[in-house]
């Protein structure tokens, strides 16, 4: 039997909830860039997102940290419609691009939508096969683009904006694999860039590499931001509050926290937050 | 925790010391003891197939001449100048393995990658294709000649090339299949998922990533086929026949080197058993070829790209 209060009460709640995410999608006039709404995602029977609700500014880096096994990088594998390719993955709820798009619609082709998306791995995946040039022409090449002048125009423009076209502009026809592995992984960086995409994810893009390396990584993320918006999932918080403009701290399947990082690292709102941080667990 | 004293520390680095000087003499010996039988192994396997090899250069190297690769057969049990020579199982070799490898090679890769990319381990369809494949490798080749002489020999009407070059085909695609599935699935994921990241297709990125990565495994797979059908006799007495005559059309006999050895070997005069040698010689180095070439033509090495102008 299910009682008044039930029957009313509660989708007048989900109402109320709703209309203020409605609201809060005009931030000081600025739309969300991407708008995550209960989002659920299970490993077959294991749930391991739990009504993940986050709202994503354009133009700025989001980084989402937490402990290993906190569900950060099923989350960003959810915005692209990755993780539902893994075998016995799925997930439920919306994710809404610029206001309108919600990706997790049943009219939406999840090829189309990573052509918006770009996604960056944790080890640097470069096709093995193919040259430097190739490799970041590949996601053109393969999709249909035919006019020559235009993909080598964009493939250095794509390889200036991930800086490495100084490095590997004498050696465009060498094996992408020949590089080292930070130029690796800003040939992937190229390669996704190659694609326009709106969002770029980045999922641990550092994890694999050495500082310097790093480092290289962090500053094409401060550069990158002015085109493009940027979500990137790290376990290193140093790399967190240097890079992003925004944190979300995920524990357990969950969003705890979400702010600006300033905010997250300084005055954070939650105990288990502020233990994370100081580095009490994980 | 209990902290242990350095005293503590060192007498148990020293019992340790102590038990892996012993056991490292030992170690060496099984070293030596696995390398040498492993070494027996390989010259186990050696000795057989080079003894065979030195045999056929020894009787065959001989027997090659102009006038083997060149001419028909000529009269039975003759002297060298009027037998002839082999050349029309040389063609005949030559057309129906490539016409083999033209049916079973794309069939093969396509059933590899249906295998690797498309089916879910477990399903009905993909376990029951497996388990037919691995069926299919062991059946003896006579039941496959069988096979092609009932459905194409019996219908057109005429032993033929088709008909050989079917039943070939057949012998070829579960090595193919095979091969083609176990090397698709080495090939990382994470490179899928790059070609999945920008957008690209699954066929697309099954053809132009994943293959392209795996080609030279699925390169072996078909040496390997080719190696295979090469040899085979059992299925060609009953499909192509044999011939002293050069090829004429697709639905006529025809010769092939495994059959034109089989035939002078069963003859009783010298000369036959030396063209004999001679056909077996000739078959090796066409496979030897045939796996060279092949190696040659997908391993390029470097990568080609026309001039860029950035």
């Amino acid at each position: 039997m299910t009682t008044y209060w039930e029957a009313v009460h509660d989708p007048l709640l989900n109402i109320l909830s709703s209309s203020k995410e409605d609201n809060d999608h005009y931030f000081n006039g600025l739309r969300y860039k991407v708008s995550i709404k209960n989002l659920d995602a299970w490993f077959g029977t294991k749930q391991v997102l739990k009504s993940i609700n986050l709202n994503i500014k354009p133009n700025a880096a989001t980084a989402i940290i937490g402990p290993s096994g906190c569900g950060k990088t099923t989350l960003i594998r959810c915005l692209n419609r990755m993780h539902e390719m893994t075998p016995g993955a799925a997930a439920k709820g919306h994710i809404v691009i610029d206001g309108d798009t919600d990706i997790y619609d049943k009219a939406i082709d999840p090829v189309i939508i990573k052509r918006r998306i770009g996604m960056v791995f944790q080890k640097p995946n470069p096709f093995p096969t193919m040259s430097v040039y190739d490799n970041v022409a590949a996601g053109l090449k393969l999709n249909g683009v035919k006019d020559r002048r235009l993909i080598n125009d964009i493939v250095k423009e794509s390889l200036k904006s991930a800086a490495l076209w100084d490095e590997v502009k004498n050696e465009l026809d060498k094996p992408g694999i020949g590089l080292s592995g930070g130029q690796q992984q800003r040939l992937c960086i190229a390669r996704a860039l190659a694609m326009q995409p709106e969002v770029l994810l980045m999922d641990e893009p550092t994890s694999a590499l050495d500082p310097i390396a790093s480092s290289k990584i962090e500053e094409l993320i401060h550069g990158l931001k002015k085109e493009l918006t940027i979500i990137t999932v790290t376990h290193n918080m140093l790399q967190a509050a240097r890079v992003a403009d925004f944190t979300a701290f995920m524990y357990l399947g969950e969003l705890i926290e979400y702010g600006p990082t300033d905010q997250i690292f300084k005055t954070p709102q939650k105990e288990l937050t502020e233990r994370y941080i100081s580095g009490k667990f994980g | 925790m209990h902290e242990k004293t350095t005293a503590q520390k060192s007498n148990t680095n020293q019992k340790i010391q102590d038990i892996m000087s012993r056991h490292y003499y030992r170690r060496r010996l099984v070293d030596k003891i696995v390398s040498a039988f492993a070494i027996t192994c390989v010259l186990a396997a050696i000795i057989p197939l080079g003894s065979i090899l030195l045999e056929v250069i020894k009787n065959g190297a001989s027997a090659i001449s102009i006038q083997l690769l060149t001419q028909p057969p000529g009269a039975i049990g003759t002297t060298l100048e009027d037998s002839g020579g082999i050349a029309p199982a040389i063609q005949g070799t030559l057309i129906v393995i490539g016409l083999a490898s033209v049916i079973g090679v794309p069939i093969g890769i396509l059933a590899g990658i249906y295998l690797s990319e498309f089916a879910s381990g477990t399903g009905l369809l993909p376990s029951a294709v497996r388990l037919f494949n691995d069926v299919l490798t062991g059946l003896p080749s006579v039941v496959i000649g069988i096979v092609g002489y009932i459905t194409i020999v019996l219908a057109v009407g005429s032993f033929s090339v088709l008909a050989g070059a079917f039943s070939l085909s057949i012998i070829m695609m579960p090595i193919v299949v095979r091969i083609t599935e176990e090397t698709l699935k080495v090939v990382p994921n994470s490179i899928r998922e790059a070609g999945y990241s920008l957008g690209i297709s699954k066929w697309k990125i099954t053809l132009f990533i994943v293959l392209k990565s795996a080609k030279s495994g699925v390169l072996t797979g078909i040496v390997l086929a080719v190696s295979r059908i090469a040899g085979e006799t059992a299925p060609l007495i009953m499909t192509i026949l044999g011939t002293s005559l050069f090829f004429s059309s697709f639905t006529k006999p025809i010769d092939a080197l495994p059959l034109r050895i089989w035939r002078l070997a069963s003859q009783p005069y010298d000369t036959a058993h030396s063209q004999g040698w001679g056909a077996a010689l000739l078959l090796i180095v066409i496979v030897l070829i045939s796996s060279v070439v092949l190696r040659l033509l997908v391993q390029r090495k470097g990568f080609k790209i026309k001039a860029i102008h950035l």
